[in-house]
């Protein structure tokens, strides 16, 4: 079962390399991870993608809590949140260019870079509309791709940050009723 | 007024209590040991930075404060590396100080440069690289915090030789620093502390487990109270040894792999467990599915990933047992017990049968041996160890049969009074632990049990010893042998013995000797009672080579991957096969 991850981190140099060095030390397999600095430059917040059991997602959450530089650590189920992707895909076009651009246009996808023989396509959404578009460009011959991994955020109103720079503790009763 | 960042450093250690540290100089740290040089910090110089890394482990296990070492970089953080893993699985409070080569130089592949943080990263409960000597009192202040709160770990700060150099104004370390990304539990949800004294009222059949984990927040008195109070059986993981009284009846002694028949038998048939600071270590479950089968759990754990690692929880209670274990006793007194006294007192026939069945218990006098041409057997030594120390010395083990036969044999009476590398099994760690030990208890008498493996392990620190007129006293079970692989290869691999002889050892007296030790080696039984009074007397370091039957097993036996309740009592017939 996959899932998404939202991780609330001080923005320090090595913060990324304990989170990935703690999967690779637990077993767990990472399927994307996708990083950066939020409004505030202290703070960044990680998106990332695994596969695993509820119990085994409990774990990593509760491993991954008991880094110093985690300040929370969210279960980004569908119902909470929302998730894009974006994807660069390179298609060799052949004669059929005008094909390829109608279908990119179908998926919204803008055309960023054109050659005699390929386009680049850039695509954004969730996993299902970029795997879906690369899908149906095989057919005319996907030369390279490049995805960022999904990054997620809640729904609605809610902000994880906000509870943070009260001095509280992040949402608990989120964390709770998701991780049990 | 400005310092030098290593002046800020060794204040700063100064301002968190630290009088003693454990070390070993070099390039990086240079500017370090000149601020040492003039400091009223004990520097002790070990012979190896992994006895520096031990010895501050073993100080910090018996006094209950943070351990310091300190190491140079490349290889003098490298040596650390095992006595950092030892203390992270035993959840040992330390703060280990490495040099580093200057900013300027970091990743240029330079004269004993390592990434110290890549290679320590998980091995450590947290680390620092400072990059500016303004932040060595925060960054200190803050290691400390974390190695010895929640639950205690070590803690690694890198300190590049320029930030050592660098000067910087005076500044003390403020209030505790507000990591908001560091919490720990304290208070437990008092419905779970009740829904777990509810469970006690109408267990049937309870069995306590006490970890470490009591021992490290001191909670061992209440525990006792509560075992008491509850009146139920407890037996110890390793690590928890000496938070029960040894010799009290309500205790079935060690559990687990090499537990006692009782306590295994007991876990299988309970229907309730009340596990307490402990983290469910494959050493004490045998197989996890099969762990307690019958029964209910209730897990008081300080951290939260821990709780259903392992085992399923029917009861966690997350929190700190300097405050669950108060409320625990509370809710005890208000949930008075609801299962029939018949049914406790069936469940303690039980148990006595168990005990029974073994046929032994610690101070069951054993066959010594040592007369009419028979070698002397090991336990038995154990037991005359117990004698001669009266039970209340400060006992550090290395790794091996040896300390499973001491946390069978010696009874220990007192949080703080077993000093032995749990969950990682490091051979070696005895030595440079019970110096360590030494230190934090000067007026005590540390005794070392090893075994003729583990002491050459980390044999130089008996100069350490020496030269700081450390009087520990070592005991070697000696069976020329690798005793534990040896025993594993008799039963598991069908008696191919692989690599376990330890042919050629050095003659421990004339080792002793040349170190300035009183070296003595026995192989009779009236030799051994005089040496061990010897050894009790004399005023400093002292070896004892006990040369013992080569052929002995620990028993009893959980096999690996077996379940407890199949715990065996001698070697099967014909051997098991199990990996």
């Amino acid at each position: 079962m996959e899932f998404t991850l939202g991780i609330l981190v001080d923005n320090e140099a090595g913060v990324l390399a304990r989170v990935a060095s703690l999967f690779s030390r637990r077993g767990y397999n990472i399927q994307s991870l996708a990083v950066g600095p939020t409004d505030d430059p202290g703070t960044s917040w990680i998106t990332l993608r695994a596969e695993g059991e509820d119990a085994v997602r409990v774990q990593m959450q509760r491993q991954l809590g008991k880094l110093v530089e985690v300040v929370g650590v969210y279960h980004m189920t569908e119902g909470i949140s929302v998730e894009r992707e974006l994807a660069l895909i390179k298609v060799s076009t052949g004669d059929r260019r005008a094909e390829v651009m109608q279908i990119a246009q179908t998926f919204r996808a803008a055309v960023i870079d054109v050659s005699p023989s390929s386009v680049v396509l850039e695509t954004t959404g969730d996993r299902g509309k970029v795997n879906a578009l690369i899908e149906v460009m095989h057919e005319f011959g996907v030369l390279e791709v490049a995805r960022t991994g999904a990054v997620a955020m809640l729904r609605g109103p809610g902000v994880f940050r906000e509870d943070v720079e009260d001095g509280r503790a992040p949402p608990d009763d989120l964390r709770k009723t998701e991780t049990r | 007024m400005v310092e030098t960042g290593a002046r800020t450093l060794l204040r700063c250690l100064q301002e968190e209590g630290v009088d003693v540290i454990f070390g070993y100089p070099g390039g990086a740290v240079l500017p370090i040991y000149d601020a040492l040089y003039d400091s009223s910090i004990r520097h002790i110089l070990v012979r190896h930075e992994q006895g520096a890394v031990h010895a501050a482990d073993g100080f910090a296990r018996v006094s209950g404060k943070v351990g310091v070492c300190l190491a140079t970089s490349g290889p003098g953080a490298t040596n650390l590396v095992t006595g950092l893993a030892t203390a992270l699985m035993d959840s040992i409070p330390l703060v280990a100080i490495t040099g580093q080569v200057a900013r300027a130089l970091i990743g240029t592949d330079a004269f004993q440069e390592v990434d110290t943080l890549g290679v320590t990263r998980a091995i450590t409960k947290h680390s620092y690289l400072v990059e500016d000597a303004k932040d060595i009192p925060r960054i200190v202040h803050e290691a400390f915090h974390i190695a010895r709160t929640g639950r205690p770990g070590p803690v690694l700060i890198d300190l590049p030789k320029n930030v050592c150099l660098q000067r910087v104004p005076v500044v003390h370390p403020g209030a505790p620093p507000g990591r908001r990304g560091y919490r720990f539990a304290k208070e437990a949800d008092p419905g779970a502390v009740e829904a777990a004294a509810q469970a006690i009222a109408a267990a049937e059949r309870p069995l306590l487990i006490v970890g470490g984990g009591v021992i490290h927040s001191g909670m061992h008195e209440s525990l006792r109270r509560l075992m008491q109070a509850i009146d139920v059986p407890a037996t110890s993981t390793l690590m928890g040894l000496g938070a029960v009284v040894g010799t009290d009846p309500r205790h079935l002694g060690l559990l687990g792999m090499h537990g006692t028949y009782a306590a295994n038998r007991a876990t299988a048939h309970a229907d309730l467990v009340i596990g307490v600071g402990l983290r469910f270590d494959d050493r004490v479950t045998g197989s996890a599915p099969h762990f307690a089968p019958k029964a209910k759990i209730i897990h008081f754990e300080i951290e939260e990933a821990e709780i259903e690692k392992i085992v399923r929880v029917d009861f966690p209670v997350l929190g700190d047992l300097r405050y669950s274990l108060p409320a625990l006793e509370e809710a005890v007194e208000r949930n008075p017990r609801t299962a029939s006294d018949a049914s406790r007192s069936a469940w303690w026939e039980e148990i006595r049968a168990w005990e029974e069945h073994q046929g032994w218990t610690a101070l069951t006098p054993m066959e010594l041996g040592g007369e009419d041409g028979k070698l002397l057997r090991p336990q038995a030594v154990i037991q005359e160890v117990y004698k001669a120390t009266g039970g209340d010395a400060v006992v550090v083990t290395d790794v091996g049969q040896h300390q499973m036969w001491t946390a069978l044999l010696y009874p220990f009476r007192e949080a703080r009074q077993l000093v032995t590398s749990g969950g990682l099994g490091t051979m070696g760690f005895g030595l440079p632990a019970a110096l360590g030990a030494q230190m934090a208890q000067p007026e005590k008498s540390v005794w070392l049990i090893s075994g003729d493996g583990s002491i050459q392990m980390n044999i130089q620190e008996m100069a350490t010893a020496t030269n700081y007129g450390l009087p520990v006293r070592v005991v070697v079970i000696n069976n020329h042998q690798l005793g534990m692989v040896r025993q594993w290869q008799e039963l598991f691999h069908q008696e191919r013995y692989s690599a376990v002889a330890m042919t050629d050892l050095p003659d421990y007296r004339l080792l002793a000797e040349a170190y300035g030790w009183k070296g003595l080696r026995v192989e009779t039984a009236d030799g051994l009672r005089e040496a061990l009074a010897a050894c009790a007397e004399y005023p400093g370091p002292v070896i004892l080579d006990v040369v013992v039957e080569p052929q002995e097993n620990v028993f009893p036996m959980v096999p690996a991957g077996a379940s407890l309740s199949e715990v065996i009592l001698e070697k099967p017939q014909p051997a098991v096969e199990r990996s």
